[in-house]
């Protein structure tokens, strides 16, 4: 037991500031605005529910990254939940293959208005490696509205913070 | 004993191809009628089955389906007529076969006859009954719907009895996880029953291949499953290298083993984190989430990519490392080590670990032996193989590969075999860093003629890892295939959680860990 806590003392906290890109201070602006928003609209709080829509999986290992140590996405107000209906944002990834185009569609009724939706990666963004085909409807755009996109394949951690900062 | 002689030996006919287009596998074709007894009489004498894919020649369909043993591969090929394409089934003799022969009828109409299980796998509503996607003369675009209706009315097996109910989970699942449905049934808390239905993130990976540059296929192939970029790609590039009759420079090959080894380590630390945070131990999480994220900035640092993606390219590797890079690398692989150290007896003290973790899910070494169960999931139950130490190719063809095994087939074993893996991993990393040859990056790749096939078998972090290639046209490719682990992993999960309590299905899962977007293809 004593080893464990020496462990979690020794680690210390880990927490880094929110990414500022040097040659982007209005994103700087963009997350007081956001922060602003959250804690006006949301009460301090954003509620997101993933969905992966046909994702080669490589966005989701990245989107789970945002809430390992260094980045705790949670101390921005941004909490990932279990439910459509609990989530202001759906966070979508993957070109919509054809098999999860009712389920998307319904999960995206599931959730309350308002809501938004963040199109995460390539895939999502525009089709990405796998386009249009019988098996693919490319991008989420064409299932759901989309009302911000996060391009990268996958977007680094950094770029999904910057990104669902950007929403508002 | 060769597997021709054992089919010959019981009247089989059997043609091997000499040179085999395939090697170092082998190639023989058999006549269609012999197609189930030849995997009847192969079974018995311990060939593990594979994979298997079809191929659209016009008027006929091929069927090729690969078996291996003491590290030998052999692949059985036979043709069907295109207009009735149907073949006896090797499933009731194979449990691997049953759902990839599934696909085979979705995508290319081929009935297997004396198949267990005729229901459709693959294809849910995106396309119809009638329509194949997989031949030639099938667009690539299909002929979609306005609005794709959902899968439902999929005959699911029932039970029946005092106190049973059902429990549909999904597609969309509670976390941040990838889409497909699981359907118990239980009594209380107890699991009679789990069956799997996925097929949702098919994207149609086989047919995007078609037409594409090696280049392009490398590209695809890194993304056929995002945790095993590396892994794809690297087998992928193996199978086009050997339909082309080149050979990536050593020091690119050790450079492929560098960049597979790391995503190795990477997948192992995460899930390891993972299964301890499905039995309520966040502490293991956080640790091993933030040895996970270091390791990733370092693939970025040194690599230019997190995850790894087009790192391998055919005829070589698009990176390579400095002077300064093996300093880097040396040192975070020193740092890991220790760190491992130091939690190793954090967790195997933490007797509440050790009670969720120790009996829960367990595959049987017979089990495992009967489904062929891959990577650290046949490891964590007896079942040794492993490409790099029983087939080994370039670079690990340079020094023998440690196999951590385990015996007892629970989530405790496959655990403690990832972690012992992962120490594998960065012993093999120094020995690669260590001996890394000097030399070009790449060899200039040459167009094979039309009709050029090759296959590749790799260890990923999941397990084996089969592809194959056949070009076409213009140094095209013509027919791409890969088998990735999970496909023959998913059914061991249904077998493993028989008897166990519902609240154990997430730590179960997670200690498979299939990929989902792998197997749908
Ligand atoms: S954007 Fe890239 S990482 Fe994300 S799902 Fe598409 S291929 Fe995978």
């Amino acid at each position: 037991m004593l080893s464990l806590y020496r462990k979690i003392f020794t680690t210390g906290v880990l927490t880094e500031d929110v990414p500022r890109p040097p040659l982007e201070p209005e994103v700087e602006a963009v997350g007081v605005q956001l922060k602003a928003a959250i804690d006006r609209r949301f009460a301090g709080s954003l509620a997101i529910r993933q969905v992966d829509a046909g994702s080669c999986n490589g966005c989701e290992l990245e989107i789970h990254a945002l809430n390992n140590v260094y980045y705790d996405i949670e101390r921005f107000g941004v909490h990932f939940v279990a439910s459509p209906r609990h989530a202001d944002v759906l966070l979508v990834t993957g070109p919509v293959s054809r098999h999860m185009e009712a389920a998307l569609r319904r999960t995206y009724e599931a959730a309350a208005d308002p809501k938004w939706v963040i199109a995460a990666g390539d895939c999502a963004a525009c089709g990405g490696e796998f386009g249009v085909s019988y098996a693919s409807c490319g991008a989420v755009s064409n299932v759901i509205p989309v009302h911000a996109v996060i391009p990268g394949c996958p977007p680094a951690p950094a770029e999904l913070l910057r990104g669902i900062l950007g929403l508002f | 004993m060769h597997l021709a002689a054992v089919l010959q030996e019981q009247g089989i006919v059997v043609r091997p191809l000499q040179p085999s287009p395939l090697a170092p596998a082998e190639l023989l074709e058999i006549d269609a009628f012999d197609w189930g007894r030849a995997a009847e009489l192969a079974q018995p004498v311990g060939w593990r089955w594979v994979a298997a894919w079809a191929e659209d020649e016009g008027e006929r369909l091929s069927v090729s389906a690969c078996l291996e043993k003491h590290g030998g591969y052999t692949v059985l090929r036979t043709r069907v007529d295109s207009g009735h394409p149907a073949l006896p089934s090797q499933a009731a003799y194979y449990v691997a076969a049953d759902r990839p022969e599934r696909h085979m009828q979705d995508l290319f109409g081929i009935r297997f006859s004396g198949h267990p299980d005729g229901r459709r796998w693959t294809r849910h509503q995106a396309w119809g009954e009638g329509s194949f996607p997989l031949r030639k003369a099938y667009p690539l675009a299909g002929t979609p719907p306005e609005q794709t209706p959902p899968d439902s009315g999929y005959p699911f097996l029932k039970a029946q009895g005092h106190g049973v109910y059902e429990i549909p989970v999904g597609p969309v699942h509670a976390g941040i996880i990838e889409p497909g449905h699981f359907r118990f049934q239980a009594v209380g808390e107890m699991v009679l029953n789990l069956e799997e239905r996925l097929g949702y993130v098919h994207k149609g990976i086989e047919k995007l291949a078609e037409g594409r540059t090696p280049e392009a296929l490398a590209r695809l192939a890194g993304r056929v499953s995002g945790d095993t970029a590396v892994g794809h790609a690297f087998a992928a590039c193996q199978a086009m290298e050997r339909a082309a009759g080149i050979e990536a420079p050593a020091r690119a090959a050790f450079i492929r083993g560098i960049l597979a080894e790391r995503e190795r380590v990477a997948n192992h630390l995460w899930d390891l984190g993972a299964i301890c945070n499905d039995v309520g131990f966040a502490f293991a999480n956080y640790q091993f989430g933030r040895l996970r994220e270091l390791w990733l900035r370092d693939n970025l640092a040194l690599f230019g990519h997190r995850l790894l993606m087009d790192r391998v390219v055919p005829g070589g590797a698009a990176v390579d490392v400095d002077g300064e890079g093996i300093k880097r690398m040396r040192a975070s692989i020193a740092f890991l080590r220790r760190e491992l150290d130091e939690l190793l007896p954090i967790l195997d003290a933490n007797s509440s670990l050790e009670d969720r973790l120790l009996g829960a899910g367990v595959l049987s070494a017979e089990d495992a032996a009967a489904l062929g169960a891959l990577g650290f999931v046949g490891r964590a139950s007896g079942q040794r193989f492993d490409v790099r130490h029983d087939a080994p190719y370039a670079p690990y063809d340079r020094f023998p590969v440690k196999v951590p095994l385990e015996e007892q087939g629970d989530v405790a074993s496959r655990f403690w075999v990832r972690y012992k893996e992962i120490r594998v991993a960065l012993r093999l990393l120094e020995r690669l860093l260590e001996e890394l040859p000097a030399g070009a990056l790449t060899v200039p790749w040459q167009a094979p003629p039309a009709g050029a096939e090759g296959l590749g078998m790799v260890e990923g972090w999941r397990g084996e890892i089969l592809c194959f290639v056949r070009f076409g046209a213009d140094g095209a490719i013509g027919r791409y295939y890969p088998r990735d682990p999970s496909t023959v992993n998913w059914p061991a999960l249904e077998k493993l959680i028989h008897g166990n309590i519902v609240p154990d299905f997430p730590v179960c899962n997670k200690s498979v860990n299939g990929s989902y977007s792998g197997q749908d293809l």
